[in-house]
């Protein structure tokens, strides 16, 4: 089938959203990243074969939906019956027979599988009654979790490729540049460049041909967010970058996709087939005389990629080092050509904005951060997952309202963001609203949106390490500054985390960080002493007690600490001595056990499986 | 060693023989061979019109190349900043002590290969180690043991 008009695919939608409609009842097993690791295909896979052998009354196979992530990882797998928002948690192939026959078909809510309130232990059906759900706007996660993630007929039932439709038809290049101008879209991969600048730009450059590339090469560890945009809701993306190739007059594209993550290339392919043979993508793009062909480029694995003049050397085919950017990849990008580079999560953003009006995008957030962000709220926070916030929300309404505060309510040390860029912000900043310049005085930045909350037995000097690690290994080693000075930090970090460090140490890494960060071309070197400055200007004390007192305080630091047994704790149940892989822990049922310091390896596996906190960390 | 090079021109025909092909040719032979064989590397080199010396620099630039053949089953910690701070060294330590290999080595039988990866993207599941495609989340250092024995099943 092509669709040949606007009209046509107005009528289309209708009759996509009637055969929605037919289905009163629909069932949605979550397929996203976190809930797929905790075995949602075979939950999946159970309502499949129960629905082979019989007939559930006023359910149709085709009402059971394998969709995007639909956020609330913590306590998946999930499945959710639309459209009452009947929330299910924690389910288990086992039970699928069971949500057929009682909740499908009798109308009657399994108690036993509901969200329960850690407060009061009340269940909530609903999930949007839930605070994790309910205190979130959602315009880049849209559809993620609501629709079949790989069946365009529902994305366009949801309003999909009308935005398109509206810019191809009724609007010039020049309009829907205003819009997006209008709309203050800022990048959300981390940059955060206004986009209708940016588009503007490559739109009156005399170069051609002109490129437009997405960037899903979301190499952040600790972020997940367009991995589930990627998987979840391609054709937000496709819809997106179509937009912006009209306004800039490219016919030709790129997605870049990580290595580490097939399934979105799977689904990517898919949704750009789909759109293609539906003529939204392709030659004459609903009938217009405009064409744009996508391809997908898949990554090899590298972090620096993620940094655009390098990500366009590796979508050549070469190797991913970034070059100075005396001139802007705007203007000379691929191929040397003209190319707008956004974000994943960017490029969902913009049907929206064209459809709702740049003044309604703007009209959400901050002044000078507009519209909402998705964040990936992990870490030591009870409920973690994927979320989308308006901007200039603060740091605590995220962490304690959606988030749920602490795990095992230990006290909160401080919330990592931007990645290996980013910083870690402490208590005393939790009131900061969250948007692109408030992140950045602070010392953090927003990054990407990974949201990493960090509780008492986190170190510091740990997580410095941490990153300087990664850091080291992922730098392309073009820039001395960044491929030496990195290294030489690590070292140091090291000597103080084992203790063998001095307060000049400390100083000489301060100084070290200024030259790395004006020394290097790419943001990985400029911001890559981000994680070390941000901790030692907040957690100095930390730092001094590795140094001064040779002890690590948060009990991490495995040549500062020992750990022994509370005997008054101990109930004998063995659980530390079966996680113990150095067979340090000894100890019959029901007595104290004993650790020996000489096998003992300081792994803290022990203190890990304690549910007693009898595991003394000295 | 040798290799059954044959399958080699089948990959060559997905792409336009241009050097912009050259990896994504180099995943697909990766993918086929579970590592680069020094031979495909040539033929590469000659089918896209690289220079040796690219392919080579290529090759060992990104991460999901090898030189060296991998095991059937390459199990993946993931040391993402969440998995780090919940835990992911143990299991990497554990995962070493099991299989009596390094991460970025592979048993000898070539059944195991252990790596470190990044970050997967399942970090609400932390710690997470997969193991080919599949992810296993909220991995413990007991759990370690039934996930080899099940990898060791198929």
């Amino acid at each position: 089938m092509r669709i040949e008009n606007a009209g046509q695919l107005e009528q289309y939608r209708r009759e996509c959203q009637a055969r929605l409609d037919k289905q009163t009842r629909r069932l949605l097993v979550c397929c996203g990243p976190g809930c797929l690791a905790n075995g949602s295909q075979a939950v999946s896979d159970a309502f499949k074969k129960v629905l082979r052998n019989r007939k559930i009354k006023g359910f149709k196979v085709e009402a059971l939906k394998e969709t995007g992530c639909h956020g609330f990882c913590e306590q998946g797998p999930l499945v959710v019956i639309e459209p009452e928002g009947i929330f299910y948690t924690r389910v288990k192939p086992a039970h699928a027979e069971k949500i057929l026959e009682e909740t499908i078909a009798k109308n009657k809510v399994i108690d036993k599988l509901l969200f329960r309130d850690h407060n009061n232990g009340q269940p909530i059906t609903c999930y949007r009654d839930i605070p994790f759900y309910s205190r979130q706007q959602r315009i880049a996660l849209r559809n993620i979790g609501q629709i079949n993630q790989c069946d365009i007929d529902e994305y366009i039932a949801t309003g999909g490729y009308s935005g398109m439709a509206k810019a191809l038809t009724q609007m010039t290049p020049k309009q829907v540049i205003d819009e997006v101008t209008a709309s203050g879209l800022r990048g959300r991969g981390g940059g955060g460049f206004p986009a209708g600048r940016k588009w503007k730009t490559a739109a009156s450059a005399e170069d051609t041909p002109h490129y437009v590339i997405c960037n899903g090469d979301e190499g952040d560890p600790g972020a997940f967010m367009d991995r589930a945009i990627m998987e979840g809701d391609p054709h937000s993306v496709i819809e997106g970058m179509i937009i912006a190739a009209y306004a800039v007059g490219a016919h030709e594209g790129y997605i870049y996709v990580r290595e580490e993550y097939p399934l979105a290339v799977v689904n990517l392919q898919k949704a750009i087939e789909q759109a293609t043979e539906y003529g939204l993508l392709g030659e004459n793009i609903i009938g217009t005389d405009f064409t744009l062909e996508l391809n997908i480029s898949r990554g090899g694995g590298a972090f620096v990629c993620g940094e655009s003049s390098a990500l366009m050397r590796s979508v050549a085919g070469e190797v991913g080092e970034p070059r100075a950017k005396y001139v802007r990849s705007v203007l000379k990008g691929l191929y040397d050509k003209p190319t707008v580079l956004n974000n994943v999560e960017s490029y969902a953003c913009v049907p929206a904005i064209i459809d709702k009006g740049g003044k309604w995008f703007a009209s959400i957030g901050t002044k000078k951060s507009t519209g909402t962000k998705a964040f990936s709220l992990v870490g030591k926070v009870r409920n973690t997952g994927l979320i989308e916030v308006p901007m200039g929300t603060t740091l605590r309404e995220i962490i304690y309202d959606i988030g749920g505060g602490i795990q095992n309510d230990r006290p909160f040390k401080a919330v990592q963001t931007g990645g290996p860029s980013g910083g870690c912000l402490p208590e005393a900043k939790l009131d900061l609203p969250v948007d692109f310049d408030t992140l950045t005085e602070a010392g953090s930045m927003m990054g990407s949106g990974g949201m990493i909350v960090l509780d008492d037995q986190t170190c510091v000097v740990d997580l410095a390490k941490y990153f300087l690690a990664f850091l080291v290994d992922e730098s392309c080693g073009k820039c001395v500054p960044c491929r030496e000075g990195l290294h030489q930090l690590y070292g140091m970090a090291v000597a103080v985390s084992e203790g063998r460090a001095t307060e000049e140490t400390l100083e000489k890494m301060e100084r070290l960080s200024e030259v790395v960060a004006v020394g290097s071309l790419c943001g990985l070197g400029k911001s890559g002493p981000n994680p070390f400055l941000s901790t030692v200007k907040y957690f100095r004390d930390e730092y001094l007690a590795h140094i001064n007192d040779k002890k690590c305080p948060a009990g991490v630091c495995r040549e500062l600490i020992r750990f022994e047994v509370i005997e008054d704790k101990c109930d004998g149940c063995m659980a530390c001595v079966a996680a113990c892989a150095s067979n340090a822990i000894t100890g019959q049922k029901k007595e104290p056990h004993v650790i020996d310091q000489e096998l003992c390896n300081k792994c803290g596996a022990c203190r890990t499986v304690c549910r007693r906190d009898a595991i003394l960390v000295l | 060693m040798n290799h059954d090079l044959s399958k080699l021109s089948a990959i060559y025909d997905r792409y336009p023989r241009k050097p912009q092909s050259l990896i994504a040719v180099l995943q697909d032979i990766q993918k086929e061979y579970n590592f680069l064989p020094c031979e495909a590397l040539k033929q590469t080199a000659e089918e896209l019109n690289v220079p040796l010396s690219k392919v080579f620099s290529v090759s060992t630039f990104y991460n999901a190349f090898s030189l060296v053949p991998k095991g059937e089953k390459v199990i993946r910690i993931c040391v993402g900043t969440t998995c780090h701070i919940r835990g992911a060294k143990q299991i990497q330590e554990q995962l070493e002590d099991e299989l009596k290999i390094k991460a970025g080595q592979t048993t000898e039988d070539l059944q195991f290969s252990l790596e470190v990866v990044a970050c997967v993207g399942a970090c609400a599941m932390a710690p997470v180690v997969a193991v080919n495609e599949r992810y296993h989340g909220n991995v413990t250092v007991g759990s370690c043991k039934k996930l080899l024995k099940k990898g060791k099943k198929g």
